[in-house]
């Protein structure tokens, strides 16, 4: 069996929620999807999954139908329960990222500025509120330059710079865990910037480098270890048709 | 007990330019869009919007109803964006309150309790305060932390669609989510309700459980009976989203001639015409309408 980066993505997403533990797995994006999928069938089966509309599933439904297509629902959590959840800090995020800047500042609201942007998005949605509220990581499935930046021109999850300069404890549920992509895996050094914890095989450091539009130390990266055998056939059953080719194309 | 009924036509007369006006659903999740169309029809203008947005935020905008949109999101769902509003956006043709979606439903809960603000730890740190320099923050009286104090989304009229609803306003919810629809009715001075269908009250529950009672008649002020009231969005169980009309939609808000073309065929008639249009544009296209 060949095992192809998006596999490799999606052993890297479920690393991520490995030590979640009882908590709500949100999920935005295909390969975070079946990330949060496989950590559920492997090790983490504490976690919490739902159906991306309003039902907490013990076991998930088809990838991209809700839970009128199939599985078991285990619990209601509509759109109003969701905000609940998170404020008693019961969650963990993996969102996309627009921009992204070197100490995980987040933007999916714009480009441009903000009275008249180049480009509308889609406005910041829950990204401050999940980052003020549980851990929140980050998916990237194309890695660039374009979206690695200097400085991100609306800050909708708050970076670790931000959050140590918020000195009165308001933030003190603020914890961002890593940044998958494409590429690699990276985390957050001790002064709270980012670097490059592994990089993904086939990939070089001057590749992820040259994709990430601020220096970046790739000093201790080692290489992201390949799916098992048994994530490699769970993966194939969660996602049959191959919808994680769609954000990670095979080479 | 009032019967409330009302007719598509009447409810312009409800609504004043200038007002703030709430919008139930989610994104494309069942929004009162025949309310919303009528509200295109009508010489009502200069309006706050307050919505989770979806298509009836671009349609308001675009149609120049619009003085300020406040929104957490504006998203078509299985469409991440929707070209009117972002078109006007790019084109600083409106003006907005943006806020984490937290926020947003804390504002809504500051209004339906009468309160001036709630605070909220979601926005602290964010640049969502720098976009709203409106806002203010709160110091803890029990401990070291400032929150934001998110003011109240304050309404003068919400507008709900729901699967069902009796003549007196007690309005059923029958899909997975009741979104904020009971808060955004509470928010507000008034509430307009449109339904699938208006039944006696004492059918509401033979074939649903009593938790799918959303809203009583004390926030309710006026029924419409409107069939397809959602179209193009989602009415679940009575429909689900009209994926290929709204693909349509969003196609031809992106250029100015087909745009054009849209008014004239779907948004230039009442909404008998719109519904008539619609399934005409499912015969030549060959593709189904909405189904349960």
């Amino acid at each position: 069996m060949t095992i192809t980066t998006a596999d490799i993505c999606v052993a890297a997403a479920a690393d991520a929620w490995r030590e979640a533990g009882e908590v709500l797995a949100h999920a935005v994006g295909t390969v975070p999807t079946i990330g949060a999928r496989l950590a559920h069938a492997t090790d983490a089966s504490d976690l919490v999954l739902t159906d991306g509309e309003a039902y907490l599933m013990s076991e998930p439904p088809p990838l991209g139908k809700s839970a009128a297509g199939g599985g078991t629902i285990e619990g209601w959590a509509p759109f109003r329960r969701i905000f609940d959840i998170l404020s008693t800090g019961r969650r963990h995020s993996m969102m996309g990222a627009s921009q992204i800047d070197a100490y995980g500042n987040q933007n999916i609201s714009l480009i441009g500025s903000w009275d008249q942007p180049k480009r509308q998005l889609i406005g910041v949605r829950g990204a401050p509120g999940n980052t003020a509220n549980h851990r929140t990581d980050y998916w990237v499935s194309r890695h660039s330059a374009r979206v690695f930046v200097p400085t991100v021109d609306v800050v909708s999850g708050v970076g670790n710079d931000r959050a140590a300069a918020d000195t009165t404890g308001t933030l003190k549920y603020h914890h961002l865990g890593v940044v998958l992509t494409n590429l690699a895996v990276l985390d957050y050094d001790p002064a709270g910037r980012l670097r490059v914890r592994s990089i993904h095989p086939g990939v070089t450091a001057e590749q992820v480098k040259e994709a990430t539009g601020f220096d970046i130390d790739v000093s201790e990266a080692v290489v992201t270890r390949l799916p098992t055998a048994e994530e490699l056939q769970i993966i194939e059953q969660l996602d049959p048709s191959g919808r994680r080719f769609a954000e990670v194309p095979k080479a | 007990m009032r019967d409330k009924t009302l007719t598509l036509e009447d409810i312009p007369q409800h609504i004043e330019s200038g007002m703030t006006i709430g919008i139930g659903g989610w994104g494309s999740r069942r929004k009162p869009m025949s309310m919303v169309r009528a509200l295109l029809q009508s010489d009502v203008t200069d309006l706050t919007v307050v919505t989770f947005g979806g298509p009836d935020a671009g349609l308001l905008c675009a149609a120049g109803k619009v003085r300020k949109l406040i929104y957490g999101f504006v998203s078509l769902d299985s469409i991440a964006l929707d070209p009117l509003f972002t078109g006007m956006r790019e084109r600083g043709e409106i003006t907005v309150d943006e806020y984490d979606e937290g926020m947003f439903v804390a504002g809504l809960r500051a209004a339906a309790s009468r309160l001036s603000f709630l605070p909220i730890r979601a926005g602290v740190g964010s640049d969502v305060p720098a976009m709203n320099p409106h806002l203010k923050t709160v110091a803890s009286p029990y401990d070291d932390d400032v929150y934001l104090a998110m003011p109240a989304l304050k309404l003068d009229v919400a507008l709900i669609h729901v699967n069902r609803s009796d003549p007196q306003g007690n309005a059923q919810y029958l899909g997975p989510d009741p979104y904020f629809d009971d808060l955004f009715a509470m928010a507000a001075d008034r509430c307009l309700l449109s339904a699938e269908s208006i039944v006696p009250t004492d059918e509401l529950l033979k074939d649903a459980a009593p938790q799918t009672l959303l809203l009583s008649r004390m926030y309710v002020d006026g029924v419409v009976e409107s069939p397809q009231g959602a179209h193009f969005t989602s009415c679940t169980p009575d429909y689900e989203r009209d994926e290929a009309f709204q693909s349509h939609y969003a196609k031809s808000a992106k250029d100015p001639e087909a745009w054009k073309s849209f008014v004239d065929t779907y948004l230039s008639g009442d909404e008998a015409a719109y519904q008539s249009a619609v399934r005409a544009f499912h015969a030549a296209a060959g593709t189904e309408g909405a189904q349960r």
